[in-house]
């Protein structure tokens, strides 16, 4: 090719897009709405990051955090805080109960803040009435202050000046709490948060030893601090003693990280609405095209070469792409910008909602990507278009693969579109998967087009006397007819929204239906030692408590496993963070031992370790290893034992690791346990041992589930709102598909009137065919969704399954709606036209 | 004899983007039951609209036609869709072959759409009568062009209509099937009793015919030509 063919074939394309964008509506609009939706949810998650970045110190509440579990730091580590911070902000944060003791009591979950006078140390809380939180601290001459968000406020009917309780101190409700700077963790708690000053909880009875709490120091640290180095000090000094360090280079790694794995996601739903939106841009090519073979043929004829005629096409839909993604690349910017205000309201973390190039040029890439792939098949067959076509119909015709080196390069830009993705979304995992299923689905809906198409033709003796039928049918089954656009086009996002329906509904149902009969009615954490007999008394003495479970707990960092560092050993969830550690004389009833013995009642000897047997078996562990575990800065190195059978799924009490009782009875510890009874009694047990007990915090397991299920509620929502984005294209490219199909039904209505059909029967037998493709497309995307359904059931929730026919009926019904609605849209030239010109300017 | 068609100061005006353009004028026209009639002239004269017209397929603009006793002028669409089922066949230059059904199925849709019950056994054996059984199954697509038209005569004189309209049924065939297809065209028209109204360019053909009317610039030129 040179630069002679080039100018020639640009004139040419020149010429032919005089004629406006007129027949370009589809394609234009699949590919600027596949771009958009991507652009925009990249705006999104770029404007979050930012957001994130920029106030990395403010979420944090701190330049940095140095955090301790279950213990407040010892003299060393406090020296060493003092010694590299201008200022250190000492905060507990621990579930209790807030008590409000009116006529009746009244007891709501809280997440208990308790704080030092230096907080924040950055950033400021907002209260309502507006007053400084020391202020708010101060109470009244014989409180303390204390405030609370308005969602526990208002559960337990307080306002400002009322007065509760945590454990046994009373405090007077200043404000309600209405921001607050190291909000990390996105709101996402187990009860609304509750700040005090620490100093005031010192007659509560709630911080003994061994309670669940979570001890934070926030420190100033001078401007010319080296975060890195600091970090890495942390480490070498402290290391194993259960310190951990987060600084405001990644002020919310867990909303960060959030953030990015769901927008990832979300992008790659993006991707399979500009997989489907390339079958509206292939066949809105095709049909350019096959309108185009006369002029082709005749171009030929004049001597045009292969090479000219493929570039004059290429150059045309090379032009009306760019238009396409820049239209989809503004709309993508425009759409965040414009709803900045709500998406920012509705988010518990700070957004920085700007123009952002990176996510609008990744957007753009993908489009060419697509645009490339999906029209280079139509575009290589103009080659094949030869002068001959000018004396009959022939694009369509011949070979149904073009030659090698269009499927060779086909090839490389789908790998290189893989690349791409696999480099933006940093999970070369999920990529391979998200691709791996968009193709699978897509080669699924292509045997079920053919599938349909055969399935017509067979049953078409079965119309027989009826002609409506008979016609609907020929068309599905016609060879080069549009059954394989439409099932496509509405297939793949009707799939992604079948799957998301099934998985929702199995696992709303397990947790709704199932769970609840299983779990217990409480979890009640922070008993003391001293308290466990006394609480074991009220339940045994109650006919409707069913059952009741009770372990001493400590919480534990396994640092060491055989002498090794534990992460060199394994990466394994369990040496993630800490765990909860018991101990036990004996098997508590129905242990599964599967391996090893259990130590006897008196056994006094070197520390002994029963182990979990699936994640023992996953992390590679064997009866005589040795497993080093950090308690409350104390290292204990104990002995595996045995290994025994742990259930997690009917939310009892599970530890992965129990010690023998010498082992453990000296660390300050508390007992957790769980209680099921009948419903109607939750209430009393819940008064008798709150009254008896005010520092133990009592958890509603139906409160936890529901929250549970909000936040999974939420997620599908997403899923589901990009499965949407994925069914508006597919439906665009159906009135594309029904658009392009005008001219064809209008020349059938009009042999059929001339050998006397009625219009009814003509609208009919149109009704039936969009009705039938839709039941297909309904079909095919129902088995994929039950497939995904059971997949993801059977696999990875360990569940049985069951279908949601619920669902399934409205997707089946939904693709019928869609595919008629399409149809019928279009139906109306076909049905007015007077066949003698339309028969006639085919002559 | 009493007339199959009738057309009393029929005129045909037709508006496009480029204006009002009128296609006949004034045309009155009677033509006898059983008869043959060729439709003659230059191309652009009005013969194909003329036929057309006659077949229901556009609706004049002025004037009055009958057709079988029945005023087909003010039929609404669907009335005329059910008379052409029940008393016309209609033959054309490009076959006009539904592309999506096997030609067994082309023959047998008028009589499906007529309610007939055993439309594929006369299909089948309207089929044998214009010598193509063999290629029952075939798609249009499929077939020569002879073989083509040949389906859309049995499609056309299946339901045995009382009127048969041709329009240059051998435009698009070569002499040998043209002169085949004429053949059969004249033998079905004889066989069954039906009035044939056909439009040709040919005057060899128009011969074949009991009269010819030539049209020009959308009038009638001349009267009968005896034959």
């Amino acid at each position: 090719m040179n630069l002679a063919t080039f100018k020639m074939a640009w004139t040419f394309a020149k010429r032919e897009l005089r004629g406006g964008l007129r027949g370009f509506r589809i394609f234009l609009a699949c590919l600027a709405l596949g771009v958009a939706a991507i652009a925009a949810v990249g705006t999104v998650r770029a404007s979050i990051q930012a957001g994130l970045e920029a106030n990395g110190a403010s979420l944090l509440g701190g330049d940095a955090v140095v955090r301790f579990t279950y213990r407040f730091a010892n003299d060393d580590e406090r020296d060493w805080m003092a010694s590299i911070a201008t200022r250190v902000s000492e905060t507990t944060d621990f579930r209790s109960m807030v008590v409000v003791e009116r006529d009746t009591v009244e007891r709501g979950l809280t997440q208990v803040q308790a704080v030092d006078d230096l907080y924040p140390l950055i950033g400021q809380t907002t209260l309502d009435p507006p007053m400084p939180l020391a202020d708010a601290f101060a109470g009244t001459n014989t409180l303390p202050g204390g405030v609370m968000e308005r969602a526990l406020a208002d559960r337990l009917g307080l306002s400002a000046g009322d007065t509760f309780k945590l454990g046994e101190q009373s405090f007077v409700l200043s404000a309600i709490l209405l921001s607050y700077p190291d909000n990390s963790g996105g709101g996402f708690g187990l009860g609304p948060r509750s700040l005090v000053l620490l100093d005031d909880l010192a007659t509560s009875g709630l911080l003994a030893t061994g309670t669940l709490m979570e001890t934070n120091y926030r420190l100033d640290l001078p401007e010319n601090a080296d975060l890195t180095v600091l970090e890495a000090q942390s480490e070498t000094l402290f290391q194993d003693s259960g310190l951990r360090w987060r600084d405001a280079r990644d002020g919310a790694p867990g909303v960060g990280r959030f953030v990015d794995r769901i927008g990832s996601f979300l992008i790659l739903i993006g991707l399979s609405g500009l997989a489907v939106g390339g079958v509206g841009v292939s066949s809105a090519v095709r049909s350019y095209l096959s309108s185009k073979s006369g002029v082709i043929a005749t171009l030929k004829t004049l001597g045009a070469t292969r090479s000219t005629i493929f570039l004059t096409y290429f150059l045309q839909i090379g032009v009306l792409t760019l238009i396409g993604i820049a239209l989809g690349v503004a709309l993508g910017a425009a759409i965040p910008l414009a709803f900045a205000p709500i998406i920012e309201a509705s988010l518990p973390i700070p957004a920085d909602f700007t123009l952002h190039p990176a996510p609008l040029i990744e957007a753009a890439i993908y489009g060419l990507l697509a645009a490339l792939i999906f029209t280079l098949w139509p575009l290589a067959r103009t080659e094949d278009i030869k002068a001959a076509t000018l004396f009959r119909d022939a694009f369509g015709a011949g070979s149904i693969l073009p030659s090698a080196k269009y499927l060779v390069a086909t090839a490389v830009l789908f790998a290189v579109l893989i690349g791409t993705a696999i480099a933006f979304s940093g999970t070369a995992f999920l990529t391979l998967w998200t691709a791996g299923g968009i193709t699978f689905a897509l080669a699924l809906l292509v045997i079920a087009a053919a599938i349909a198409r055969f399935t017509a033709r067979r049953f078409r003796r079965f119309s027989r006397g009826r002609p409506a039928l008979r016609f609907a049918l020929g068309s599905i089954g016609a060879r080069g007819g549009d059954t394989t656009s439409v099932v496509l086009s509405l297939g793949l996002g009707l799939a992604v929204l079948a799957a998301v329906g099934q998985i929702d509904g199995n696992l709303r149902g397990s947790i709704a239906d199932e769970l609840p009969d299983v779990a217990p009615s409480y979890f009640f954490v922070d008993i003391q030692p001293d308290q466990i007999d006394g609480f074991r008394a009220r339940l045994d003495s109650d006919s409707q408590v069913s059952e009741y479970e009770a372990a001493p707990m400590l919480r534990g960092i396994i640092t060491q496993i055989n002498g090794m560092p534990a992460r060199d050993f394994t990466d394994h969830w369990v040496i993630q963070g800490d765990r909860g550690i018991t101990y036990s004389a004996r098997p508590s009833d129905g242990t599964i031992i599967t391996e090893g013995e259990w130590w006897s009642e008196d056994y006094a000897g070197p520390p002994l370790i029963s182990f979990a047997t699936e994640e023992g078996f996953e992390m590679g562990l064997k009866i005589g290893d040795t497993i080093t575990t950090n308690i409350l800065g104390r290292d204990i190195t104990a002995t595996i034992a045995n290994f025994r059978e742990v259930s997690f799924e009917d939310a009892g009490i599970g530890f992965i690791m129990s010690m023998n009782p010498a082992a453990l009875q000296g660390a300050p510890h508390s007992w957790i346990s769980t209680v099921y009874s009948s419903e109607e009694a939750e209430t009393a047990i819940l008064r008798d041992l709150a009254s008896a007990y005010p520092n133990i915090t009592a958890i509603r397991v139906r409160d936890a589930i529901d929250q549970v299920v909000a936040l999974l509620g939420g997620i599908s929502a997403a899923t589901r709102y990009g499965a949407l984005a994925t069914l508006l294209t597919g439906f665009l490219v159906l009135i594309g598909a029904a658009a392009a199909g005008e001219r064809a039904r209008t020349y059938e209505a009009s042999v059929l009137k001339t050998l006397g059909a009625s219009r009814a029967t003509i609208l009919w037998s149109f009704a039936l065919r969009s009705a039938l493709l839709g039941l297909a497309a309904g079909l095919v995307a129902l088995a994929a969704g039950i497939a995904g359904g059971w997949a993801v059931s059977t696999f990875i929730m360990d569940s049985d399954y069951t279908p949601i026919w619920g669902s399934a009926g409205a997707i089946i019904l939904g693709g019928m709606i869609a595919t008629m609605i399409a149809g019928l849209a279009f139906a109306w030239r076909p049905l007015a036209a007077k066949p003698a010109r339309v028969l006639r300017s085919r002559e | 004899m009493t007339d199959a068609l009738s057309l009393k100061n029929v005129s045909l005006s037709l508006s496009g983007n480029a204006g009002t353009v009128d296609i006949l004028h004034d045309i009155s026209l009677n033509v006898a039951q059983g008869e043959t009639l060729g439709l003659v002239g230059p191309s652009g004269s009005g013969k194909s609209s003329l036929l057309m017209l006659m077949g229901g397929l556009e609706t004049a603009s002025a004037g009055t036609i009958t057709a079988l006793d029945t005023d087909i002028t003010h039929l609404g669409e669907d009335n005329l869709a059910r008379f052409r089922s029940d008393n016309m066949g209609v033959v054309f230059q490009s076959f006009h072959l539904i592309p999506t059904m096997t030609a067994l199925e082309n023959v047998a849709t008028p009589l499906e759409l007529a309610g007939v019950k055993d439309a594929f056994v006369r299909a089948e054996a309207e089929l044998a009568t214009v010598g193509l059984s063999h290629r029952s199954h075939h798609y249009p697509a499929q077939m020569s062009g002879g073989e083509q038209q040949r389906v859309a005569l049995a499609r056309a004189s299946v339901t045995r209509p009382k009127l048969l309209l041709a329009d240059e049924p051998t435009g698009n065939l070569d002499e040998t099937n043209g002169a085949a297809i004429i053949d059969m065209l004249f033998g079905l028209s004889e066989k069954h009793g039906a009035t044939l109204v056909m439009v040709t360019h040919s005057n060899e053909l128009a011969a074949r015919c009991d009269r010819t009317i030539r049209l020009r610039d959308g009038r009638i030129d001349s009267g009968r030509i005896d034959t």
